[in-house]
């Protein structure tokens, strides 16, 4: 009984880290960088869903996906945009800062104390001794539906097309007519988007919200899209809900529990070594 | 005879600028003229300089992004200090102490170094960048749950901090062989071959060059020096915590080194001491509310140098008004007139 | 006999002897059956059309591809197998078709580069400028100068190697081979993007690098006017197999080479 609870968490949990990988994954597949504040997007939307809480549970969430889609934009014009055909350490040395001014403006605003934001209780559903939070089950839902429709999305829109073409040669796609500049903002967009709901669903797990918040999720959902194999959305979806259940259960075990974090980022580094391009990414090899 | 010695003291600018101020110091720790504070502003600055140069060996010249340099440092800070606290009674808290700590805590940050060297022989770049980052989090996360009795565990581990007040003359001197050590090895053949590694990694090797052994190279020296930088700080506090060596702490040294200018050793030292000073000076401007202004500020500021120095577009720009183009026109000018 | 596969008939030695080399990228072959023989001072010219698998040969000769069965020797010895850096040390240099430099290094550190495994110099030693440092770096910066002053690269000696224009590059590239004292030159398309005057000059610098240095030299090109106008044999590949081989001038006025670059 305890296995299947730890199991659903753990597939709850992990389909939150699916959906800030896919950011992370689809950021990287297309404009070829590692979106280091991706993670503090996770924050920023959990911060603007405190403050149209009052209006309203669903507005509050609709007006943070819009906010951060926004500011993922902005971010991307402002700081990446000038480094395109810059060397990568130096767009990832941007994005660090990018993470830190975030993290810088939203202490100023709110200040480095925990705010409490609860959106919603829902209550616990219990059939005989099996007792999961509602909450559990809406994310695991909610993660399913949004992995499903990114994939229809992606196979089988123009937009989703098109971004595919932009992530194998981006100069071949702009030659066949794909503005590559707006493909990329709408993979920001969209990653930033999910960014923000999976803020709903940490809050609704726990209802608290720092300043330095999407840190460790985020560094967490690296990883997820890492094992996966950075770069392929089917990867970030099986990375983050491995990571999400093999997190759940380091955790139910109390002789490892302290140690949950060493154990995911271990597994991530004995994996690279055997497999470097993640479970499903595609080795790409230096044409010499 | 006047050129070369005019070329060598070019050459060893900074390091003859740091045996300067390591006798400087030395002399006016004796006469008992500095501050308690400046002594531990000082102390803290030949620590930044010792981290900065040994990830400007990494990432500067090696090219690989290390996200994890806090992870070494933490490393040599745990070992060394354990093993200081550990001589304490036998031996008393002298130089001999220091010196056996800092040769056990170079050493084994010098194993993790090689550790993490060999993923660093199959994976590049980005994937690099997070085992380097997920090997910080694992040592941190190991020693935050050790035993009380063996580290510390949660509370941290308690280290004996220097008797006498000059540590930061000590400090100054390994700031000092670092550099010496860094900077030999660069202006070598073997510094030659780490920069080629780093510009292309291919013809390096139909160069002929042991990339495998240079890459092993780069990252066990530069962790050994992170160590030392590790069992120094260890030795500047009553109590080492791991919660110090985090994710933020990789990326402050990094920073660091960007800001110095990439495969610049004296731009690494001058940034080290720059920020590690404005650092303090800043926080005790910018107290209460304000102090978030300091980080908002620092992010700005290296957005705007990165974007300034990277952007392919500013690069008319940037030739324009750079030192070297100003020098450039003035040559021409004079050809020309 | 078995001493004779390394000597050709009329007393040279045979610097690169290829016996039968494949390689398969799954199930594509992209070179089959390789057989090259290349006499000591032989200026030997690699031609075909594209994807030919001309370059695909450079790789497996240097070791940046395995061969999926077949063999090679230099100078009588197995280099099969061998790494890059490995087969560099025996004797094997290359140019790329894309060029690559170590663009941030200057013009005479990429031959001091190239110069490395010369003269030995321990990390130890450098570190403590010991007698031998010393005298080994100014030992690199002589005789690197000199091969600069070859390639007539000497006055860009302080620049950055990424700083050079593309003609300039592409000589540099060869100075850094050379700087690796190998037996055999291997040059990936040296006048690729090269305007008739740089081509013309380039023929000339090969030339007078195998008189003063008396290399072995095989060369991928598609200049037919710079195959003719030095190589003394060529092979023709195509589609991985060999299609032709043999004298220069012979083999380019065999209808099926004709057929092969031009169509029916």
């Amino acid at each position: 009984m305890e296995f299947l609870i730890t199991l659903v968490n753990g597939l709850s949990l992990g389909g939150i880290y699916a959906m800030i990988a896919l950011g992370y994954t689809m950021v990287y597949g297309i404009a070829k960088m590692l979106n280091f504040a991706h993670g503090d997007i996770i924050m920023v939307g959990g911060y603007t869903v405190l403050l149209f809480l009052s209006v309203n549970p669903i507005v509050a969430i609709i007006a943070s996906m819009i906010f951060c889609m926004l500011v993922g934009i902005v971010v991307e014009k402002f700081a990446y945009k000038p480094l395109r055909g810059a060397s990568p350490l130096a767009v990832l040395i941007t994005a660090i800062g990018v993470s830190f001014l975030l993290q810088s403006i939203s202490q100023m605003i709110f200040g480095s104390a925990p705010k409490f934001i609860v959106i919603a209780d829902l209550g616990i559903l219990k059939i005989g001794e099996l007792a999961i939070g509602y909450s559990t089950i809406i994310t695991l839902a909610c993660s399913v539906i949004v992995m499903i429709a990114l994939s229809v999305f992606v196979k089988f829109s123009k937009t989703g097309r098109a971004m595919v073409a932009v992530s194998e040669d981006k100069g071949a796609a702009q030659l066949m007519g794909i503005n590559v500049n707006s493909i990329i903002t709408i993979t920001f967009a969209i990653g930033s988007a999910l960014a923000a709901l999976a803020s709903v669903f940490f809050l609704l797990k726990a209802p608290t919200m720092t300043p330095s918040f999407g840190s460790l999720p985020g560094i967490k959902a690296f990883t997820a899209a890492v094992i996966g194999g950075i770069g392929s959305i089917p990867g970030a979806m099986l990375g983050g809900l491995l990571l999400g259940i093999i997190e759940c259960f380091a955790q139910a075990v109390p002789a490892i529990s302290p140690y949950t974090d060493a154990i995911e980022f271990s597994i991530l580094i004995v994996l690279l070594l055997v497999k470097p391009s993640g479970l499903l990414g595609k080795m790409r090899r230096e044409k010499v | 005879m006047k050129k070369i010695l005019n070329s060598n003291i070019k050459n060893y600018a900074a390091l003859i600028l740091l045996a300067v101020l390591t006798v400087v110091f030395a002399v006016l720790s004796l006469c008992g003229a500095l501050k308690t504070s400046t002594a531990y502003l000082l102390e803290e600055i030949a620590i930044k300089i010792i981290l900065a140069l040994s990830l400007s060996l990494v990432v500067g010249f090696l090219g690989e992004l290390s996200l994890g340099h806090a992870g070494f440092m933490c490393v040599g800070a745990y070992l060394g200090g354990k093993t200081a606290a550990l001589l304490v009674n036998p031996l008393g808290n002298g130089l001999l102490t220091l010196a056996v700590a800092l040769v056990v805590g170079g050493i084994c940050a010098g194993l993790c170094g090689f550790l993490i060297g060999l993923p660093a022989l199959r994976l590049r770049g980005d994937y690099l960048a997070i085992t380097t980052l997920a090997f910080g989090e694992i040592v941190r996360t190991l020693f935050q749950n050790t035993s009380e009795q063996s580290f510390g565990g949660p509370i941290g581990l308690a280290t004996p901090r220097f008797e006498k007040s000059f540590f930061y003359v000590i400090c100054f001197a390994m700031a000092a062989i670092t550099l010496f050590v860094i900077q030999n090895l660069i202006r070598s053949k073997h510094g030659r071959a780490i920069k080629a590694i780093r510009d292309n990694e291919i013809a390096a090797k139909a160069t002929g060059i042991n990339v495998t052994r240079y890459k092993l190279i780069g990252f066990v020296l530069s962790a050994v020096f992170a160590g030392i930088a590790g069992v120094l700080y260890s030795y500047t506090k009553f109590n080492v915590s791991s919660q110090t060596f985090d994710y933020n702490y990789s990326i402050e040294i990094l920073v660091i080194v960007v800001l110095g200018g990439m495969g610049s050793i004296n731009g690494s030292i001058i940034s080290a001491v720059l920020i590690t000073f404005l650092n303090r000076e800043l926080a005790n401007v910018l107290t209460g509310n304000l102090a978030v202004l300091k980080d908002l500020i620092y992010a700005l500021i290296l957005i705007a140098i990165v974007i300034y120095t990277n952007a392919p577009a500013l690069k008319n720009f940037r030739e324009k008004y750079s030192i070297e183009g100003f020098k450039k026109r003035r040559k021409e000018k004079e050809q020309n007139g | 006999m078995a001493e004779n596969k390394f000597i050709a008939e009329d007393g040279r030695e045979i610097v690169l002897r290829a016996d039968h080399l494949c390689i398969q990228f799954g199930g594509l072959k992209a070179v089959d059956d390789v057989n090259l023989q290349i006499k000591q001072g032989e200026l030997y010219g690699l031609i075909g059309p594209n994807g030919a698998g001309k370059t695909t040969v450079f790789n497996l000769l240097t070791g940046v591809y395995k061969p999926t069965s077949g063999r090679f020797y230099l100078c009588g010895e197995d280099l099969t197998g061998k790494a890059p850096a490995e087969v560099n040390k025996k004797g094997i240099a290359r140019t790329f078709q894309n060029i690559r430099l170590f663009g941030k290094l200057t013009v005479l550190e990429n031959v001091m580069v190239g110069l490395s495994n010369q003269i030995p110099c321990s990390m130890f030693e450098s570190i403590f400028r010991l007698p031998r440092h010393k005298k080994s770096e100014a030992e690199y910066r002589k005789r690197a100068m000199e091969l600069l002053e070859v390639f007539g690269l000497a006055e860009y000696s302080e620049h950055l190697a990424c700083n050079l224009p593309y003609g300039k590059q592409r000589k540099l590239e060869i100075a850094r081979a050379m700087a690796t004292n190998p037996k055999l030159l291997l040059l990936d398309e040296p006048a690729a993007g090269m305007n008739p005057n740089e081509t013309q000059e380039l023929m000339d610098d090969i030339t007078f690098i195998r008189q003063k240095f008396g290399i072995t030299i095989l060369l991928i090109e598609h200049d037919m006017r710079l195959v003719g106008g030095i190589c003394e044999k060529v092979t023709v590949l195509n589609f991985g197999t060999e299609l032709a081989k043999g004298e220069t001038a012979t083999v380019l006025n065999d209808p099926e080479v004709v057929k092969a670059y031009l169509g029916e």
